[in-house]
C-alpha cells in the first residue's frame, strides 16, 4: 500500500518544514543532554541525559521506532545536522551555489559496517559506565556530533551515518524487518533518468546523503527516510509503502559484516540481560569498573561469546548441512535468521529495564540537571516500577514470538540457497532458551 | 488448521492448571546484606505460604529493597538492619531491587525470589518448544504440500 499516493502525506513530505521542526526540537534536546551530562548531577537516574537518552529514547527507538518504522529515527536524528549545513553551505533548500568542501569518497575498503560493528562493540564494552555516569554519556553524545561534524567536512554525503554510527548500523539490520519501506514504482523510468538527480541532486533537493541510488533499493538497511529523493525525482516515481513484516528478510545476506551484525546484537542482549538485569553482582562490579582486572576478564569474555562462542555454535550447526555453496557464505545467508530474535530479544530486555525506570522520566522532567527544581512538580515523585505484572508474559510472547519469525526466515533463508533450516532453528531454540532463563 | 491445532497446545501449555505440591508453610528469616551494587545472598528461595522475614543489612550507603508482585519495600541505614516480613502468598519469581538511589549502578542492583516453582520458565520453555518443534513440522508439511502442488500438472 503506498502512503505517499495520499497526498496529505505526499505534501507533508515534500515540504521540508515538518521534518525541520522536529529536527530542531531533536537537536535542542540533543544539546541540552549533552549539556546535563557535563554539568547535572553525577547521579543518573536524576540526570537529564541518563534517563531521557537511555530510558525515554531507547525505550521509543527499541520497543516503537525500529519495529515499526524502520530507520524512522534516523529520519529525525540531529545528529548529522550541524555537520550536514556546513557541507551543505545551507540549512534547508540547496543553495543557488554549491559551497567549496573537500567532498571525498568515503574509502572503499571501509565501505561495509564493520566499522559500525566496532564502534558499537565499544560502547557496549563500556555499557556498565556509559548507561549509569552522566558525563560519560554527554562526552559520548558530544563526541559523536563532533565526529559527524568533522567527517561531514571531509567527507562526501552521511559519511558517519552510513558507516561509523553505532546505532545506525543496527537500526540498519532491524529496519528490515519493519512494515514500511522507501522504493521506486517504475525501474524503466529510473533506468531512463537523465543526470539522476535522487543520487546527485537538484534545485528541489540534495543527492542522495546515505549514498544510495534508490533506483536499486531493494532493502530498507542503508536508506535513512531522509526523503531527499521524494523531493528530488522529476518523475514522481518514489514512493514510501506499507508492506508485510521482515519482507526485506525473504532475500537472505551474503555478507559477513551484516551477519556478525546479527550475532553482536543477539549476543549483547543476552549479556546485558544476565549483566545488567540479572541478580549476579560480580557481572555488575566486572561491567562497571572499568580498567580493573575484573573489567578486561568480562571484557575478553564478551567479546569471546560474540565473535567465538555463538559464532561457533551456528558454524558447528550447519556445517553438516548439505549445499553446493560454500560455509561462508551459508553462514552469512543463514544469519539473516537471527535478525527477528535479535530485535525481539532486546524487546524482551528493554521492556524490563524501560518498565522499571520509566518512574525516573517524570522526575527529570521536573528537575533535568538535579539542581533542586521543580518545574513541574514531580522532581520527589517516588520511584515505582510500572507493569510489572504483565512483564514475564510480555517477555515470554516477545521471545517464543521471536523464534517463531525467525524459525519462518530460517525456512525462507534456507530454501533461497537450497539447504536445511533445522540447525538454525536449533540454534534458535537453544539462545531463546537461555533468554528465557535470564529473564524470567 | 495445523496453526489452530498449535494455538491451542500453546493456550493449554501456558495456562492449564499444573498440580500445586503441597509443603506446611513455615517461618523463613533472611539475612540479606545490600552493598553497592548488589544483594547477598541474592537469590533466595521459600515455598508458597511461608512467613518471610528479610532483615536487610546495609554496609556501605543507604540501600533499599522493593518486591517487584509484592509492591513491599524496606530501607536500611548504613550499618543498620531494616526487617520486612510477609507471607508469600504469590507462587513465581519476582526481582527485587533497590529503591533508594545508591550510585551509578543502582537501576541494576537486582536480587530474585522464588517462591515455590518458576512455573512461568518451565511454560514459557514449553512455548519454546512448542514454537520450534511447530515451526519444523508446519514449514515441512507446507513445503511437502507445495511440492506436491507443483508435481502435479507435469504428472
Amino acid at each position: 500500500m503506498e502512503l505517499t499516493s495520499n497526498k496529505f502525506v505526499k505534501g507533508l513530505l515534500l515540504n521540508r518544514y515538518p521534518q525541520y521542526t522536529v529536527f530542531i526540537v531533536m537537536l535542542a534536546g540533543y544539546i541540552f543532554a549533552i549539556l546535563a551530562g557535563l554539568i547535572g548531577t553525577p547521579v543518573g537516574s536524576r540526570n537529564f541525559s541518563i534517563v531521557f537518552v537511555w530510558i525515554a529514547w531507547w525505550a521509543i527507538l527499541i520497543l516503537v521506532a525500529v519495529p515499526f518504522f524502520g530507520r524512522g529515527w534516523c529520519a529525525v536524528c540531529p545528529i548529522p545536522l550541524p555537520g550536514e549545513w556546513f557541507q551543505r553551505g545551507a540549512v534547508l533548500s540547496p543553495p543557488d551555489k554549491k559551497p567549496k568542501r573537500l567532498n571525498l569518497r568515503w574509502p572503499k575498503a571501509l565501505r561495509n559496517i564493520w566499522l559500525q560493528n566496532v564502534s558499537f562493540l565499544l560502547l557496549a564494552l563500556f555499557s556498565g559506565v556509559l548507561l549509569t555516569t552522566p558525563n560519560i554519556t554527554g562526552i559520548v553524545l558530544a563526541a559523536m556530533l563532533f565526529t559527524a561534524i568533522g567527517l561531514s567536512a571531509i567527507f562526501e554525503r552521511r559519511a558517519f551515518c552510513r558507516y561509523l554510527c553505532p546505532v545506525g548500523g543496527f537500526i540498519g539490520l532491524y529496519s528490515q524487518t519493519a512494515p514500511i519501506e522507501l522504493r521506486i514504482k517504475d525501474k524503466q523510468v529510473c533506468a531512463a533518468c537523465v543526470g539522476k538527480p535522487c543520487y546527485n541532486g537538484n534545485e528541489n533537493g540534495y543527492g542522495c546523503p546515505w549514498d544510495v541510488f534508490p533506483g536499486g533499493l531493494t532493502k530498507n538497511t542503508y536508506c535513512g527516510l531522509c526523503m531527499e529523493c521524494i523531493r528530488t525525482c522529476p518523475h514522481d516515481n518514489i514512493a514510501i509503502n506499507l508492506r508485510p513484516f521482515s519482507a526485506d528478510l525473504a532475500k537472505p545476506s551474503t555478507r559477513m559484516d551484516e551477519a556478525f551484525k546479527a550475532f553482536i546484537m543477539l549476543a549483547a542482549a543476552m549479556i546485558y540481560a544476565g549483566v545488567l538485569l540479572g541478580p549476579w553482582g560480580a557481572l555488575k562490579d566486572a561491567a562497571y569498573n572499568v580498567g580493573a582486572s575484573a573489567w578486561f576478564i568480562y571484557a575478553i569474555i564478551f567479546l569471546a561469546i560474540i565473535f567465538l562462542v555463538l559464532p561457533g555454535l551456528f558454524t558447528l550447526g550447519i556445517l553438516k548441512t548439505k549445499s553446493a555453496l560454500p560455509l561462508k557464505r551459508r553462514f552469512a545467508s543463514l544469519a539473516t535468521a537471527l535478525i527477528p530474535l535479535g530485535l525481539m530479544f532486546w524487546i524482551a530486555f528493554s521492556l524490563s529495564f524501560v518498565l522499571t525506570n520509566a518512574a525516573y522520566i517524570f522526575a527529570s522532567l521536573s528537575d533535568p540537571l538535579g539542581l533542586g527544581w521543580n518545574l513541574f512538580g514531580a522532581a520527589n515523585a517516588a520511584w515505582q516500577p510500572m507493569l510489572t505484572s504483565i512483564l514475564a508474559p510480555a517477555q515470554t510472547l516477545a521471545l517464543v514470538g521471536g523464534l517463531i519469525w525467525s524459525a519462518r526466515t530460517a525456512q525462507k533463508a534456507a530454501s533461497e540457497i537450497k539447504t536445511s533450516s533445522i540447525p538454525v532453528v536449533a540454534f534458535c531454540f537453544i539462545t531463546t532458551l537461555v533468554m528465557l532463563w535470564l529473564l524470567l | 488448521m495445523m496453526w489452530l491445532l498449535l494455538g491451542l497446545i500453546a493456550l493449554v501449555v501456558a495456562f492449564a492448571p499444573l498440580p500445586a505440591q503441597f509443603v506446611a508453610p513455615q517461618a523463613r528469616t533472611f539475612q540479606v546484606d545490600a552493598r553497592q551494587f548488589a544483594y547477598s545472598p541474592s537469590e533466595l528461595k521459600v515455598n508458597p505460604g511461608d512467613t518471610v522475614t528479610i532483615q536487610l543489612v546495609s554496609t556501605d550507603v543507604v540501600h533499599g529493597l522493593y518486591l517487584d508482585g509484592y509492591d513491599i519495600s524496606v530501607q536500611a541505614d548504613p550499618g543498620q538492619t531494616a526487617t520486612l516480613t510477609f507471607i508469600a502468598d504469590k507462587p513465581g519469581s519476582f526481582r527485587f531491587r533497590c529503591n533508594v538511589t545508591c550510585g551509578a549502578m543502582h537501576p541494576f542492583m537486582i536480587g530474585k525470589l522464588t517462591v515455590g516453582t518458576n512455573d512461568w520458565l518451565y511454560r514459557s520453555v514449553g512455548l519454546a518448544v512448542l514454537a520450534a518443534a511447530g515451526s519444523v513440522a508446519y514449514f515441512a508439511f507446507h513445503s511437502h504440500h507445495e511440492n506436491t502442488q507443483h508435481a502435479t500438472p507435469n504428472t
